[in-house]
């Protein structure tokens, strides 16, 4: 007996998805718009979608969003790198000696949950109002995932996995730098990938806060200058950046995870 | 059993290993006096029912396990620990899923400082030993069960070790690869005379490969038997069809069941006195 298969007519699957979703968002901004031209949304909140898009145009002409943007990434970069080489090099050091970890990982686990934004002030004294006090900001608030996915990355390396390097005589070097770390990669990866995304929101909140920087001082300015349709152009411009981000982190931790 | 005396050409001896571990309800001896020897160039197979303390013994030759009483020689050497003279192949998957099958075989090679063209190319001749020549760039991701158990002994091989140490590398592979395995294991160990020490609680995996079999008691795991296994070689797992192998099948099971039926009921008891501890 023969069974035949066939597949959906239509779209090939791969592209179903984003398309339906695409549809869904469009959907969901025309209904706004018509909620709020019939008046069942107040406008003096809720700027029209259609201006906001229009708005746009006017943030990369007058506004200089792009140079904003510029002023963000670098600052994530380098809160990145901080938090990368800092949160690694800590979750190691916790894994291998079991007293501090026992020690401190509660409290790291409990700093990840803190509103750490809150503590602006302080760096503000510490730093002044310049760019530091945002960066720190960002590589306060990234740090506990990346040393709690480090210390957990370590820690599931496979028994089996440790055990190939004994049988072939690893030092404890060779076992940590050709085992132990490959390993752990992914997950530290994924450490790493929440703390950036920590690091951003918390930049772009130092920024709108401190009125200084980047996109943060964007949002802060257009708002002051109550131009809703900028200000959420603005918004929408982060969320983006946000989305982007996300995907080319996502992107980065697949090729770390060449097949699953 | 008596302890066997050394013979000249004994590469691996083992010599009253004892092995005990402290547990809640009290030490418990997993090994127990166990002595015997691997002559160069010779298969033997551990053979024994779950909990026998295979894998524990297996841990003792390999060096992984110091805490043990009695001694390990290599080549007339005491060893203390991982040995060089002494490759491993695991139960469990042990390939490594971030290098590719090539990087996974040339581990040892890199370990040793072999320059990179000349390690590709050594890894290349065991890979294909073990037939995986065209997955040489595949991660172990995009390989099957049986295929990277190939890649990790293929590892193994490739650091060229005096004894080839295996602990069921077969278990968690389906029958018909598991048959299909042991032949390329066969083949490849008569192609390089490599001495092989199989641990195992498959019957017809350990006849169908063995010179020799170490059938073990259950808790404590003792030596009960040693079978000298007469099948003419070259073999291949034609061979399980043949009447003397099914003599020796059911010679070793004869050993084994009673051994199997103690475990069994230990296992029950536990499981039943689990239970009543949780009430």
């Amino acid at each position: 007996m023969t069974i035949a298969v066939s597949s959906a007519p239509g779209l090939p699957r791969s592209y179903a998805a984003p398309l339906v979703g695409l549809v869904s968002f469009i959907a969901f901004v025309l209904i706004v718009e018509a909620l709020l031209r019939v008046g069942a949304l107040n406008r003096f909140i809720i700027p029209l979608p259609s201006e906001i898009i229009v708005s746009f145009g006017r943030l990369f002409l007058e506004e200089h969003i792009v140079h904003r943007f510029l002023v963000t990434a670098g600052e994530c970069l380098i809160a990145g790198v901080m938090v990368t080489l800092c949160g690694v090099t800590v979750g190691v050091l916790m894994q291998r000696f079991k007293l501090f970890q026992q020690a401190c990982e509660t409290w790291v686990a409990a700093f990840a949950s803190a509103p750490l934004v809150l503590t602006y002030p302080l760096f503000m004294v510490i730093f002044g109002r310049n760019a530091w006090t945002i960066i720190m900001m960002g590589f306060l608030s990234a740090l506990p995932p990346v040393i709690l996915k480090t210390i957990e990355g370590i820690s599931s390396t496979r028994r089996v996995l440790v055990d190939v390097g004994r049988s072939f005589k690893l030092t404890a070097t060779q076992q940590f730098w050709k085992i132990l770390f490959p390993a752990a990669l992914p997950t530290i990866f994924v450490g790493v990938r929440l703390g950036l995304i920590f690091a951003l929101i918390n930049i772009v909140g130092t920024e709108f806060l401190i009125n200084f920087g980047g996109l943060g001082q964007l949002i802060n300015d257009l708002a002051e200058r109550y131009d809703l349709a900028g200000t959420y152009a603005a918004i929408c411009f982060v969320i983006l950046v946000s989305i982007f981000f996300f995907i080319a982190l996502e992107k980065g931790e697949r090729w770390l995870r060449p097949v699953d | 059993m008596p302890p066997p005396v050394v013979s000249s050409d004994a590469i691996l001896v083992a010599d009253d290993i004892v092995v005990r571990f402290a547990t809640p309800e009290g030490p418990i001896t997993a090994v127990d006096n166990v002595s015997f020897q691997v002559r160069l160039g010779e298969f033997v197979s551990v053979i024994g029912p779950s909990g026998c303390g295979k894998s524990t013994l297996f841990n003792v030759i390999g060096g992984l396990l110091s805490q043990h009483d009695g001694i390990v020689k290599v080549a007339g050497e005491t060893i203390s620990g991982p040995h060089q003279s002494i490759g491993m192949v695991f139960q469990e998957e042990s390939t490594f899923p971030w290098r590719t099958v090539t990087d996974n075989v040339a581990f040892p090679l890199e370990l040793i400082g072999m320059p990179k063209a000349k390690r590709i190319e050594r890894a290349r001749y065991f890979i294909k030993m073990v037939g995986l020549d065209g997955f040489d760039n595949r991660y172990p991701g995009e390989l099957s069960g049986g295929m990277r158990q190939r890649v990790s002994l293929a590892r193994t091989l490739a650091s060229e070790p005096k004894i080839l140490l295996m602990d069921e590398p077969f278990a968690a592979l389906d029958e018909q690869t598991r048959l299909l395995l042991g032949d390329k294991v066969l083949q490849i160990q008569q192609q390089l005379k490599q001495t092989t020490l199989l641990i195992t609680h498959n019957i017809t995996e350990a006849v169908q490969m063995s010179d020799r079999i170490l059938v073990m008691t259950y808790r404590p795991g003792k030596l009960k038997r040693i079978v000298d296994i007469d099948l003419p070689r070259p073999r291949t797992s034609e061979i399980v069809s043949s009447e003397a192998f099914g003599r020796y099948v059911a010679q070793i099971w004869n050993d084994l069941r009673e051994e199997a039926s103690r475990g069994m009921l230990d296992e029950e008891k536990e499981v039943l006195s689990g239970h009543e501890g949780a009430r």
